[in-house]
């Protein structure tokens, strides 16, 4: 009898202790995990190893996962696409007439171009590559806007490059894995853009707040952004080569100068990584601006059969992302021929000028 | 049904791991893009339904230790915080582990109930960390919606993990 009492009794115990064990273990788990997030605040080499690695062994599932899901859309897509063949083509035509003409402009600036560049001496910042990538994972929930892609350090993708698809600038690489990076898109809360209004040349921050619509800060006391003005990357800070496209000015939001980004983010699905190398800050010398130019005696608009299936790297003069590159690429150049300026890439009449 | 051959034994094991395989399966599911207009703001948190689940029928196939792991990697691939979901995993396993008498054997509409106030108290928790470790009042509407997501897809996905749990050997 006593013996079974005393049983019990350690029983009890045993069971109380386990219970404090627990109780132990849940609030060192809560506080490691608060300490991990506290670190990783202040990029913390171990936390971003460890989050790399994690990500490296998740993207491959990640990928596989995700295709069927891109052909199903792929699919929605197409059907669309059938449905509207008319239409789309009649647009295309029209487009088609219009690029005819930017692409003799194309041709005159190039030829323009190089004749300055021999009369300067102008020696071309060296070429660099892209870097194409498949994004495999989003969905960072209310608090970031971010993006898994699967190409990483073996792909040659580095922290700090700017990725951009044929719509403009998506964002830049913060976190790089060995075959898997996350890339920080411009709408997120701790994303900062050096960027400059392409017609008044206002330099200006573009700063996220995980709205779809990030702000205008910064910008010179007496700039008055027009509504509809396009808005370049800079270059300014040597971070990001100048002229990348990133969107429309929208006006005042909420107190906000905001822009409209010309990505759509629901469609995100590969991306090019762009990597020019160091980048000469411009204020050291502005004609030293990485031009993003193709090839002269080949003006862009050349079919190229994509190779984004698979991360690869061009290294050649003409990348084939050339003709998937918007116009204002062409017209990027800020310095070399100012009086080519950038007209409005949508305005017909401008491309008739030379 | 105690010892048993190698066979059982391997298969007792794999059926074991079926509780974490179907959570870090919700995680992956919940970082995968769907071309749906602002979905990427408001993903559903599939994981912290899983984590739900398991703590109420199968706690001891869960531990908190897992739990833990389970939010960091999903913290990964998500490109949160590092340590956030981990924490709105571990509150959510915590308060079911204090309420697990209460929602054994209940209906479904009073757990789903359950589920409510505790994804509540997870996601604002979250929420509130976020604030603190980006340094700014994040914007309440798309972590709103998140919640409400989830609540209406938990009985979803409540039905799918317990297809999961019949595969499991019955507890002891």
């Amino acid at each position: 009898m006593a013996t079974k009492l005393q049983k019990q009794g350690v029983l009890a115990k045993l069971a109380t202790l386990r219970g404090v064990a627990q109780r132990f273990a849940f609030v060192s788990l809560f506080l490691l995990a608060f300490a991990l997030m506290m670190l990783g605040k202040a990029e913390n080499v171990v936390v971003e190893r460890t989050r790399a690695g994690i990500a490296d062994i998740a993207a491959p599932i990640l990928d596989a996962v995700s295709r069927p899901v891109a052909t199903v859309t792929d699919l929605i897509a197409q059907t669309n696409e059938m449905m509207n063949l008319r239409g789309e083509n009649l647009r295309l035509r029209e487009e088609n007439a219009r690029l005819r003409a930017w692409h003799g402009v194309a041709t005159h600036l190039a030829a323009e171009n190089e004749a300055l560049r021999d009369l300067l001496h102008y020696v071309p910042p060296a070429r660099g590559g892209f870097i194409s990538a498949r994004v495999v994972g989003d969905g960072g929930g209310p608090f970031v806007r971010s993006a898994l892609i699967n190409s990483g350090e073996r792909d040659g993708v580095v922290k700090g490059l700017a990725a951009i698809n044929e719509e403009g600038l998506v964002g830049r690489i913060t976190d790089v894995g060995q075959r898997s990076s996350r890339l920080l898109l411009l709408t997120d809360f701790n994303s900062r853009i050096p960027v400059q209004l392409e017609t008044s040349r206002d330099r200006a921050i573009l700063t996220g707040d995980n709205s779809p619509q990030p702000q205008l800060a910064f910008l010179p006391p007496n700039a008055r952004p027009k509504v509809g003005e396009r808005v370049v990357t800079s270059g300014y800070g040597g971070v990001l080569p100048a002229g990348l496209p990133v969107g429309l000015v929208l006006g005042m939001r909420d107190g906000q100068m905001r822009v409209q980004p010309f990505v759509n983010w629901d469609r995100l699905e590969y991306v090019r990584i762009v990597d020019f190398g160091p980048i000469p800050a411009p204020e050291a010398s502005a004609a030293d601006a990485p031009v993003i130019v193709p090839v002269p005696e080949k003006p862009a608009l050349r079919a190229a059969p994509q190779a984004a299936e698979s991360p690869a790297v061009e290294e050649d003069g003409v990348p084939p992302a050339a003709e998937k590159l918007p116009p204002s690429l062409l017209a990027a150049p800020p310095v070399v021929a100012p009086q080519a300026g950038a007209p409005p890439a949508n305005s017909p009449a401008s491309g008739a000028r030379p | 049904m105690k010892g048993g051959g190698l066979w059982q034994r391997v298969d007792r094991f794999g059926r074991n791991l079926v509780p974490l395989g179907v959570t870090l399966l919700m995680v992956l599911i919940g970082a995968v893009p769907l071309p749906i207009a602002g979905y990427a703001s408001v993903v559903p948190l599939f994981s912290l339904c899983a984590v739900f689940f398991w703590a109420i029928y199968r706690p001891h196939l869960l531990p908190l230790s897992l739990v833990f792991v389970i939010g960091l990697v999903q913290d990964a691939l998500a490109g949160t915080p590092f340590g956030l979901h981990a924490l709105m995993l571990l509150i959510t396993y915590g308060m079911v582990a204090s309420q697990r008498r209460f929602f054994l054997g209940k209906p479904f509409t009073l757990v789903w109930w359950g589920f409510m106030l505790i994804a509540l108290i997870a996601i604002v928790t979250a929420w509130l960390l976020a604030s603190i470790a980006i340094g700014t009042v994040m914007r309440p509407g798309p972590a709103t919606f998140q919640f409400l997501l989830t609540l209406a897809l938990y009985p979803v996905i409540a039905l799918l993990l317990s297809g999961a749990q019949r595969l499991l050997p019955q507890p002891a």
